[in-house]
């Protein structure tokens, strides 16, 4: 039933504007006593003009005399009234925005609190742009009614006030004013359902059409080099046309409600002075309560169309906060154990048994029954063709993400069972692209940790970037932009090595961390991890065969499966797919 | 010389200045302007004819000498409804108008926006801009569309009001309609002002919205580091102050905003004030009635309230207008490289038929001035239908070249021609872009996928393929296997940017997508990077079949590519040190030979001594 539906719409704002004013009560409370100040003193400005021509004006034209004092008297009565009304003005300006960047900003918080609490594999369900949208826009379309909120909920005591005025002056009068008033209501509450769908549609295509740009700027390269411009123009412009088609149709809505709200305060005047009229002429009204009466009418229009501001705003704030609420109600926070991991002097020993995982909405397994383990101290080498799992395994054994069956073991230990920030004291893991923070050099590395510059030197020296890092404008402290923007590519991976090198890990992985970066670098890396007082355990996903001569064992993966473990030669020798893979480069010489 | 940049800000240039750009851009929108503005001057004789009414049912009416006159009330009243719903019928007809001319106006602007977008080397050369070109056709064009809609309609009927009001208020006096003039004087200054200011605090507000997307990125994209790292307190501290900066700057701009509102008000009490000592004082030396003075206190107030109004769209308009510049900027940007099919029409030309061979004559390529160039005066001929393979150390100008052989830039000095020399060599620079990007396809490193099937994204390259043809396309580059092994074939759907696949398996359907669309010139960017070697090796094997007949030229990362090669080009500083086949070169002496025995070491599992 469409009108349970649009019922719902106005009980369901009704309860946001509660959760509003429930979570900012001093501000609201602050901005309603500036609201009624403004209000009040708007009713007296009326007054004022009103005493002011019958005690100044009036007698001055009758005499042909006025004094100083009277004069004086009336330009301070008006500046008074003002200046009062200015701090009303003022305070409800402030206060109510002040709550409303305040909703903002608190909401903002919790939702990327959420973002950092969530586990790995709810934000892989999760499109980025869409999470970025719920932390920006849509929490500022949630709150946005607020700032006339107070504004209107002032308007409400003023009509009150006002519908109280008119009972006591003149019961007919009344009536008028109790039919106008509730007709502007129900132009609102029809104006604000009438608008609730279009604007949502309006909103979903503003958001289509950026999705579009988006993905379209980002395939600049691919657009141009196969000279698709105009087809992705008519793409864009398709869905340009819709939005434009969209706005309208909101436009033709407001453009009708607008005009109609500025002419029922203004009919209602008329009202008012037509059959007051008549009840001045039957004497049981003055003519100066009439005036009176009419001049509140017209005072009214402002308060009452911020009433309407506030309800027009209500469906598009509902729309944002409906799409930030399963944020913050997203559960399914990784669990942490009580226990602390066993710290020994070397390395960690991390094991494998059963582990299985299939990405949320993916029909085939990426693992399937993974076991094996690395002893303390071992360099294991995870070798697969392209799509067989090795990155998620990868992450598995520093707990990015957890097994759907089966277990990850660090010296024995069930990575579910260690406390939080145990696992990553332990291991360190170097992504195929490297994420660096919009921070310093020092900052990327130390991440806050408690390491001197001569670590984060060394650490530099052993990933071979303290050449790049040192020709930088302001070597360590130099700022590497958003994402590492003003890097290249190979830089970013060196950095995010020397971030891993810096923690000195007891597990070290690397998903195939070391392609933009020399073998010799790697060997480099791997022998400085190796040596001294704490010989690090690490696993390393390649397919260079440099990188596989380092390690001491590797492990064959295809299909989601650890078909096979051995030495790199037992492998060559026993496992066809391997020696393919790994041999490919010798052969295609051989071929050549 | 590439300029890869955006105009410097254009802050200096004036709002009018920018209206006027924008409007001599947008037809659409000045073509319904002055009906428009006709249907606003019935809006505001409207409102003022209203109140002004309502004055003389009071006065007339119900003070009249013999006491109420209800007929002459009933007629006043009946009038003044009449014009109060034809106000209301013009405003609805106005903004009907005023919504349909803007909205069709800005969805033009908008695609016009992102069509020139695509021709800026900005686009492909500095990724990280990419944002704010996106904003440049949603967020700035949509506060155009809001304050036109909003703060146009209210900033043109309160104009015309303030014109009306003036008018009539000098009916009623001069003396004192000078002095309401005079007394807002101050607040015209004032308003300049706070301009400025309200500028320069959103200015900073925008600045901060910025610093919190950028931090809430970093808990989004960044999401797998900071868990690794375990430094999700350092993350959320960094967001909570990125936030409350935010908040802080926020609160800073209402200040103003609501500094600019009050002023008005004031301005408009010590107008009031003024008007009732000095029209008493009028009153006395004889020059105007009471009544008249009371019908002006009313008209004040009709002055007042679109002074605020304007003062309040004001605000708005700062944004607008930034944001319209912003607009208009791009659209003025000159593209670096631009389709002679539009630039010169009349000296267009068409790649020859046949096999297309390269030569560059003296070519010298630099991305900004001053700086090294990347490639430095490269003069070199390569035959049709050889596979030619580049090396060279990261910097060396490897990707250079293949920028300049797709004319994705210009260089600076010389010139590349492209053709053969029966066919006939043609400059680059005077190919019609519908040639050029049919006969010569580039396979870049990060071989984008749209949000999308395998099928359609193959199909990119030749729009109208069947399904089936798309599935034999795989089989032909030996990628048979790998297609089945997708869950649903080719209706497998990829995700965004194709998250789904592997990086590997993105190139394999850009290399597909390249493969349909079948080039003569084909350039490859170290477009197998993350591909396995195995992979790798039935690729180019089923490349090699494939582009028989064809030339191409594949930027290498890995020297296996440059041992299958016709020829391979080694490239450093800039300029192409040596030239020859694989098996000459790894003779020779030179830089070839050590690039070829690391790389040698690495794929045969000989770690390099530590040293």
């Amino acid at each position: 039933m469409p009108t349970r539906r649009r019922d719902a719409v106005l009980r369901r704002g009704f309860r946001h504007i509660r959760r509003a004013v429930a979570e900012q009560p001093r501000m609201f409370a602050l901005a309603l006593l500036a609201s009624t100040l403004y209000g009040g003193m708007t009713v007296a400005s009326a007054w004022v003009i009103g005493e002011i021509t019958s005690r100044v004006l009036l007698p001055a034209f009758d005499e042909g005399a006025t004094t100083g004092a009277a004069l004086t008297l009336a330009a301070v009565a008006i500046l008074g009234v003002a200046v009062l009304k200015i701090v009303g003005i003022l305070g409800r300006r402030l206060f109510a925005g002040v709550m409303s960047y305040r909703l903002q900003a608190e909401y903002r918080r919790r939702v990327t609190g959420q973002y950092l609490r969530l586990p790995l594999s709810w934000h892989q369900r999760h499109p980025t742009g869409q999470l970025l949208s719920n932390a920006n826009s849509d929490v500022e379309a949630a709150w946005f009614f607020v700032a006339p909120l107070p504004f209107a909920c002032g308007a409400l005591v003023m009509i009150a006030i006002t519908a109280v005025a008119l009972v006591l002056t003149d019961p007919l009068l009344a009536v008028v004013g109790l039919v106008v008033f509730p007709l502007v209501f129900l132009a609102n509450i029809v104006y604000s359902q009438v608008m609730s769908p279009r604007m949502q549609r309006a909103q979903q295509l503003r958001a289509e059409v950026s999705e579009i740009a988006h993905e379209s700027f980002d395939a600049a390269l691919v657009v141009k080099t196969l000279g698709r411009e105009d087809t992705e123009t008519e793409r864009f412009g398709e869905r340009a046309d819709q939005l434009r088609d969209g706005l309208i149709a909101v436009g033709r809505v407001r453009g009708l409600f607008d005009p109609m709200m500025e002419a029922l305060p203004s009919l209602g005047t008329l009202a008012v002075l037509l059959i007051g009229a008549g009840r001045v002429a039957d004497g049981a009204v003055d003519a100066g309560e009439l005036v009176a009466i009419a001049y509140l009418f017209t005072l009214l229009a402002l308060p009452i169309r911020a009433i309407g501001w506030v309800l027009a705003d209500l469906p598009r704030a509902l729309a944002g906060f409906d799409r930030v609420t399963p944020v913050l109600e997203a559960t399914g926070e990784t669990p942490y154990g009580p226990d602390a991991a066993t710290v020994t002097a070397a390395g960690a020993g991390v094991a494998l048994r059963g582990a299985g995982f299939t990405f949320a909405g993916g029909t085939r397994p990426t693992l399937t029954d993974v076991t094996f383990d690395v002893p303390a101290g071992r360099t294991v080498a995870v070798v697969g063709p392209t799509g067989s799992g090795k990155s998620t395994l990868a992450g598995l054994l520093v707990r990015l993400v957890d097994p759907a069956d089966g277990t990850v073991l660090l010296d024995g230990i069930d990575l579910r069972r260690l406390r939080e920030g145990e696992v990553s004291t332990q291991a360190a893991f170097v992504a195929q692209s490297a994420f660096l923070f919009d921070d310093t050099v020092r900052d990327n590395i130390t991440l806050g940790g408690p390491y001197d510059d001569e670590q984060v030197e060394a650490a530099l020296r052993v990933a071979a970037a303290d050449e790049f890092v040192a020709a930088l404008p302001e070597g360590l402290d130099t700022r590497v932009g958003e994402r590492g923007a003003s890097l290249s590519g190979g830089q970013r991976q060196r950095l995010a090595l020397a971030r891993a090198v810096v923690r000195r890990p007891r597990l070290l992985v690397l998903d195939d961390a070391t392609s933009a970066v020399d073998p010799s670098v790697e060997a480099r890396i791997l022998d400085a991890l190796r040596a001294g007082e704490r010989p690090a355990t690490v696993v390393v996903v390649a397919y260079r065969q440099a990188t596989i001569a380092l390690a001491d064992e590797v492990v064959w993966l295809a299909e989601g499966r650890a078909v096979a473990r051995g030495t790199h030669a037992e492998l060559l020798e026993e496992v066809p797919g391997y020696a393919e893979l790994v041999r490919a480069y010798s052969q295609a010489e051989v071929a050549a | 010389m590439t300029a890869a940049t955006l105009p410097a800000d254009r802050r200096a240039e004036g709002a009018m200045t920018t209206l006027r750009r924008g409007l001599r851009m947008m037809p659409e929108f000045r073509r319904g302007l002055p009906a428009t503005f006709a249907l606003a001057l019935v809006a505001t004789a409207g409102r003022v004819v209203v109140p002004i009414a309502v004055q003389q049912v009071i006065d007339r009416g119900l003070d009249g000498p013999d006491g109420p006159d209800l007929e002459l009330v009933t007629w006043l009243v009946a009038a003044c409804a009449l014009v109060v719903l034809l106000t209301a019928v013009a405003v609805y007809r106005m903004n009907v108008r005023l919504f349909r001319t803007t909205e069709t106006a800005l969805a033009n602007l908008r695609v016009r926006a992102f069509r020139h977008v695509h021709d800026l080397s900005v686009l492909h050369q500095q990724g990280e801009r990419r944002g704010s070109l996106v904003s440049r056709v949603t967020s700035d064009v949509d506060q155009l569309s809001v304050f036109m809609q909003w703060g146009g309609v209210l900033g043109l009927v309160s104009m015309g009001q303030l014109v009306v009001a003036t008018v009539v208020m000098a009916v009623y006096s001069w003396q004192l309609t000078l002095l309401v003039l005079v007394s807002f004087v101050p607040l015209v200054f004032a308003v300049r002002w706070f301009a400025r200011r309200l500028a320069q605090v959103y200015g900073v507000v925008r600045e901060r919205v910025g610093d919190v997307l950028a931090a809430v990125a970093e808990s989004v994209v960044g999401a797998p580091t900071v868990r690794a790292y375990g430094v999700r307190a350092r993350t959320a501290a960094r967001l909570d102050a990125a936030i409350d900066r935010h908040y802080r700057s926020q609160v800073d701009a209402q200040k103003v905003t609501a500094a600019v509102f009050v002023s008005g008000e004031f301005v408009a009490a010590v107008a009031n004030a003024a008007v009732v000592v000095v029209g008493v004082l009028l009153g006395l030396a004889g020059d105007i009635s009471a009544g008249t003075l009371v019908a002006f206190l009313f008209l004040v107030t009709l002055f007042v309230a679109p002074v605020q109004t304007a003062s309040e769209v004001l605000n708005e308009a700062q944004n607008a207008i930034a944001g319209f510049r912003r607009v208009l900027d791009v659209i003025d940007t000159e593209p670096d490289v631009r389709d002679p099919a539009v630039a010169t029409p009349d000296r267009v030309r068409e790649l020859p038929a046949g096999p297309l061979g390269i030569r560059f004559e003296h070519v010298t390529f630099r991305y900004a001035h001053g700086a090294r160039p990347s490639l430095d005066d490269v003069d070199l001929t390569i035959a049709p239908r050889t596979r030619v393979a580049v090396v060279g150390e990261t910097g060396s100008g490897k990707t250079t070249f293949a920028k300049l052989v797709t004319r994705l830039m210009d260089p600076v000095g010389g010139r590349v021609l492209l053709g053969s020399d029966d066919g006939g060599l043609v400059p680059l620079a005077e190919v019609g872009f519908a040639s050029l990007r049919a006969r010569v396809v580039m396979v870049p490193q990060d071989g984008f996928l749209f949000d999308a099937t395998v099928a359609e994204n193959v199909r990119y390259g030749r729009p109208g393929m069947t399904d089936d043809e798309v599935v034999a396309a795989f089989g032909d580059l030996g990628l048979g296997a790998w297609l089945a092994g997708l869950p649903e074939g080719v209706a497998t759907a990829v995700g965004q940017r194709g998250e789904s696949l592997s990086a590997g398996e993105r190139q394999l359907v850009a290399i597909a997508r390249a493969y349909v669309a079948d080039p003569d010139l084909l350039v490859l960017d170290e477009a197998t990077s993350a591909v396995d070697p195995a992979t790798e090796q039935r690729l180019t094997r089923a490349l090699d079949t494939l582009t028989e007949g064809r030339t191409t030229l594949t930027i290498a990362h890995r020297l296996s590519t440059a041992e299958r090669a016709d020829e391979v080009l080694v490239v450093d500083a800039g300029r192409v040190v040596q030239r020859g086949t694989h098996a000459e070169l790894v003779d020779a002496e030179g830089p070839y030979a050590r690039l070829h025995a690391s790389w040698r070491r690495s794929s045969a599992g000989e770690p390099e001594p530590v040293g």
